[in-house]
Parts: structure tokens; sequence; C-alpha cells
């Protein structure tokens, strides 16, 4: 029973985080979205304190027809897409996997789970240079034993390395959160299935992947937006290098490498509203399973 | 009722996960293994795996050379303190809106959950220039309030998550017994809270060490975490593999050690309580 007086208290005690978050999110986005109409070049000179040149829409249509947009686009969607299948696939493999009965089956939970503690950087060059390296990497060695080229992985074939080093640090969170649905999923209904004599097959498109619709769909969401925003695994490897830029990278590079902020920033707007179409889609699962 | 497993089918399934989870975590085993070779037997052809001169030689080296220790400082003092300033802010929050919810508070909470889905690198240049203009940039306080506020909404839902499982009446009977509303969260709610609190510190904690934008984008020297020490290594300078992977085994090993104590928590905070 909330009285008046919990009320008001309620209402001070959740100021603090709704201010803080407010800010966090209005205040550098009307930054952007200001700079994104303004002519803006801090190594020329331009200082925001002397007033920025406005230019319309100029720098949405340049960062759009800039002939390094459509390439990051297809870039950006190829590594959301490739390490969205993989990951998603194998993981429903995986959850399956783990949950039958096995000997330490906690410790092989560990071991499949352990990369996604690994921090981006360190993933991402230990893949580079221990596993990927033309010379030394692991790669290398097991290409010669089979007698073959060494591949140089990240200059000659940089999306699939991208992709492979991504989806290996998200397999563990797919799988984790597949497997926690499986478990929830009532074994009596698939005994009875089996029982009925339903083969293997059938068990799993009627009743297993039903269950695990919502699952995936989460994790497809979630990981979208994490893998749209991909970064340390492109600026440690590849360096944007070898066709791997995606729109993150690109707009990264406009606005820190170039200093073109009002280019960068309209690139900016742009990121923000993909996001936020992937965004709304999650946001209704997760209303839709708040009860308050 | 237990299916019955036939040892048959036991053994076989015990195998093949045991090796695909070999597989999985082989990229982080032979790091550790390498981090004790020496550079030579690092790159040795044929490589070798177990059989060689173990040393410790190459933690010393990259504690030396590159002050391995105030980056983890660093780390420590940024993951630990934005961890700990957002679950200050976040409890006060979670608790009222799982207690005395109104109309409003599922819009509140989803709206949190929406600033968390806003791409960095869209607000990366205002960032950066508010951190220049208030010298916030390369400092550890600037670095603990971004971090601090990527992660506020994940540590906002999941005490809200967590704080929704307590029984309400309890709050309520301590209300009647005239309990002030400090005493009721102080001695009441906090105590009942604690697991919950204590993963959502744990997996905050392990996001914000691993953290690799903000951390590599507004650090050069001063603040510098390991995410960006270890960045550093993308130079010529990653290819002394020993080298390189006693300073990663070193960044990793503490994060791993916490991991497998919040794979649980880790569904919970990271699908916003929609998987359980």
């Amino acid at each position: 029973m909330a009285t008046k007086a919990s009320r008001s208290a309620a209402r001070l005690m959740m100021a603090p985080a709704v201010i803080l978050l407010m800010g966090w999110m209005l205040v550098p986005l009307v930054l952007t979205v200001f700079f994104s109409f303004k002519k803006y070049l801090p190594l020329r000179g331009d200082r925001w304190q002397n007033g920025l040149d406005w230019v319309g829409f100029d720098n949405y249509v340049r960062f759009v027809s800039s002939s390094s947009f459509w390439p990051a686009v297809q870039t950006t969607l190829i590594i959301v897409l490739g390490v969205l299948i993989i990951t998603v696939s194998l993981g429903v493999l995986l959850a399956l996997l783990l949950d039958q009965p096995m000997w330490g089956q906690g410790i092989v939970r560990i071991l499949v789970i352990a990369p996604f503690f690994v921090m981006p950087t360190v993933s991402a060059l230990v893949w580079k240079n221990m596993f990927m390296d033309p010379n030394n990497g692991l790669f290398a060695h097991l290409w010669q034993f089979f007698g073959a080229e060494p591949v140089s992985w990240l200059s000659e074939a940089s999306l699939p390395s991208i992709i492979l080093i991504v989806s290996w640090q998200w397999l563990p969170f797919a799988t984790l959160i597949l497997l926690t649905a499986i478990q929830s999923l009532d074994s009596e209904q698939l005994e009875a299935a089996e029982m009925d004599g339903a083969p293997i097959l059938s068990r799993f498109g009627h009743i297993v992947l039903p269950h695990l619709g919502r699952a995936i769909t989460i994790v497809i969401l979630i990981q979208t937006i994490f893998l749209l925003s991909v970064f340390a695994e492109i600026f440690v490897t590849t360096g944007g290098a070898f066709g791997s830029r995606t729109l993150t990278y690109l707009i990264f590079q406009r606005v820190l490498e170039s200093q073109n902020v009002g280019l960068g920033s309209a690139g900016g707007v742009y990121a923000i509203i993909l996001a936020n179409i992937v965004a709304i889609f999650l946001m209704r699962i997760v209303g839709k399973n708040l009860d308050t | 009722m237990a299916r019955a497993v036939t040892p048959r089918r036991k053994a076989l399934f015990t195998m093949i996960a045991w090796a695909i989870g070999l597989v999985i975590f082989f990229p982080i085993l032979w790091t550790i293994l390498t981090s004790f070779k020496t550079e030579a037997q690092a790159i040795s052809d044929p490589p070798v795996f177990l059989f060689f001169d173990w040393t410790l030689e190459n933690y010393s080296v990259v504690q030396e050379r590159s002050n391995y220790m105030r980056f983890l400082w660093n780390s420590v003092i940024i993951a630990g303190g934005s961890t700990l300033l957002g679950v200050m802010i976040a409890v006060p929050a979670a608790w009222s809106m799982a207690f005395v919810p109104s109309t409003r508070t599922k819009d509140i909470l989803l709206w949190m959950l929406s600033t968390k889905m806003l791409p960095a690198v869209g607000v990366l240049y205002p960032i950066y220039l508010i951190f220049i203009e208030l010298g916030l940039l390369d400092t550890r306080t600037g670095l603990v309030i971004v971090l601090m506020l990527i992660n506020l909404p994940i540590i906002v839902w999941m005490l809200y998550t967590y704080f929704k499982e307590i029984p309400g009446e309890i709050l309520e009977a301590a209300r009647m017994d005239g309990a002030t509303l400090k005493e009721e969260i102080l001695y009441v709610l906090t105590p009942m809270a604690i697991p919950g609190i204590a993963s959502t510190v744990l997996l905050n904690f392990i996001l914000a060490w691993n953290e690799a934008f903000w951390t590599l984008n507004l650090t050069a020297a001063k603040a510098a975490p390991l995410t960006a020490f270890i960045a550093s290594y993308s130079s010529p300078e990653g290819l002394f593999y020993a080298k390189l992977s006693a300073a990663s085994t070193m960044a990793i090993a503490p994060i791993l050690i916490l991991g497998w104590f919040s794979q649980k928590q880790l569904v919970r905070g990271l699908t916003f309580g929609a998987v359980k």
C-alpha cells in the first residue's frame, strides 16, 4: 500500500538515476545533432566558441555519397550477419549438448563460457598474433603441416577473420542464454513425445525450437546492438584496413582521426537511427515480459 | 521422473562436449601456456605444447618494462569506482520502482534500457569535447563517470528484478512496526537483497573491466587501464608472443575467476530479465 509520503519519497529516490541518464542521453545527443549541421574542422582552426558555419544537410548528403559509405554498410552487415548466424546456430547445438547428462558438466560449461570474459583487446591481439600471423601463427603451422601455403588472414581474408574472432567472443553469450531457456523446458513433454515414438528431429523441430524461439529472438536483438558497435576488435587487428571498415569505424575515423566533426556527427546520427530501429523490437519483447 | 541414461550415451556426450569445450577454450589455454615459454620457444616450429622450460621471466619483464601495476591499478579504480557509484545511485531507484510502482514505472524502466542502446560512436565527439573542456580527458575520474553512466541501466534493471523477488509484505510489516524509510531500507531490505546486489556488482565490474571503446578513446598515458595497455601491443611489440601472452594472462586472469562465479547473473543482467 503506497502512501502519499512514500510516493514522493520514491520519486525523490529515483531522481538521481533518472536525471543522470537524462543528461547522459540528451546532452551529447543534442550536441551531435547540432554539429551535424555545421562545418566543424578543429584542425583547421574551427572553434565552437567562435561559432560554426551552418551548412544545412550538407554533411548528411556528403556522408552518404562518400565512396567509403556503402562499403562500410556492406562490411557492417556482413560482420553482424556472419556473427549472428554462427553464434546462434552453434549456440543452439552447444546448448542442447550441454543439457545432456555427462561427466564434468560444470567444467565443460566453464570452458565454453570463458571467452566471454576475455577483454576484447586481448582476444583480438591473441588471435591476430598467435593464431593468424602468416609466419608464426598456429594456423600457419597447421597449414604448412598439411603442405598448404600459409594465409595472411587479416589482410587476405579480413572479414572472415574478424567474424571468427567476434563469434568466439559471443558464442558463450548465445550458448548460456539458450541453455538457460532449454533448462526451463518441461522435460515431461519431451519424454511423452519420445515415448510416443516421435523421432529426434521432429521432437527438436516441434518442441525444442518453438520453446527456444523467444530466447533466440532476444539473443539476436541484444547481439545486434552490441555487434553494430564492434570497435576494439577492428582497432587492434586491421585498423579499418583491408575492407574491414564498419560504419562505427568509419565514423570514428571521421571524428577523431581526420577530425571532420560535422561529417562524423552526421554519420553518428545515422548510426543512432539504425540502432534505434533494432532497439524498438528489443524493447517490445522486454516490455511484454515486464509486469509491474 | 528422471530419464534412464545409458552409460554409453553418457560417455559419448561427455567425450563430444569435452572435445568442443577444449577447442573453444584453447586460445585462452594457449595464451596461458605461451606466457611461460621463452620467446624462442613461443615461436618454435613445430609449436611446443607442454614440454618446454617453464619460466616466469616474461611476467617480470612485462612488469618492469611497462609498469604493469599502474595499468592494473587504473583498471581496478575505474571498474570498481564506476560499479560502486552506479550501485549507490541505482539501489534507491530500483527500490522505489520495485516497491512503490506507479503507472509510469514500466515506461521509466524501458526508457532507461533505451539509453543503453545509444551507439557510443554517435556521441563520441561531444563526450570528447566535454572531457577536454572539463579537463577530464585521460583521468580516472572521467572514465569512472562515463562507465558508471553506460552501465547504470543494467545495474538498475538487475537490482529491480532482484528486488521484485522480495515479498513486499515483509517491508509492510516493518513499516507497521514503525520502521522509518531509512531503517526499512537499511535493516530489512538490504540484508535480503545482498545476494542480488553482490551479483549485480560482480557482473558490472566485469563489464566495466572489459569495456574497450571509451577506455581506448578517452585515455592516453595517465589513466589508461589494461584494455588500452594491451592495445598498445598491436604495434610490432605484439610479435613478442611470450610477453604478449604474459600481459594478456595478467589482464584476464582476475576476470576469468570472477566470471566463473557470475554465469547465472550474466543471463539475467544482459537480457534485462527477459530470460531467467
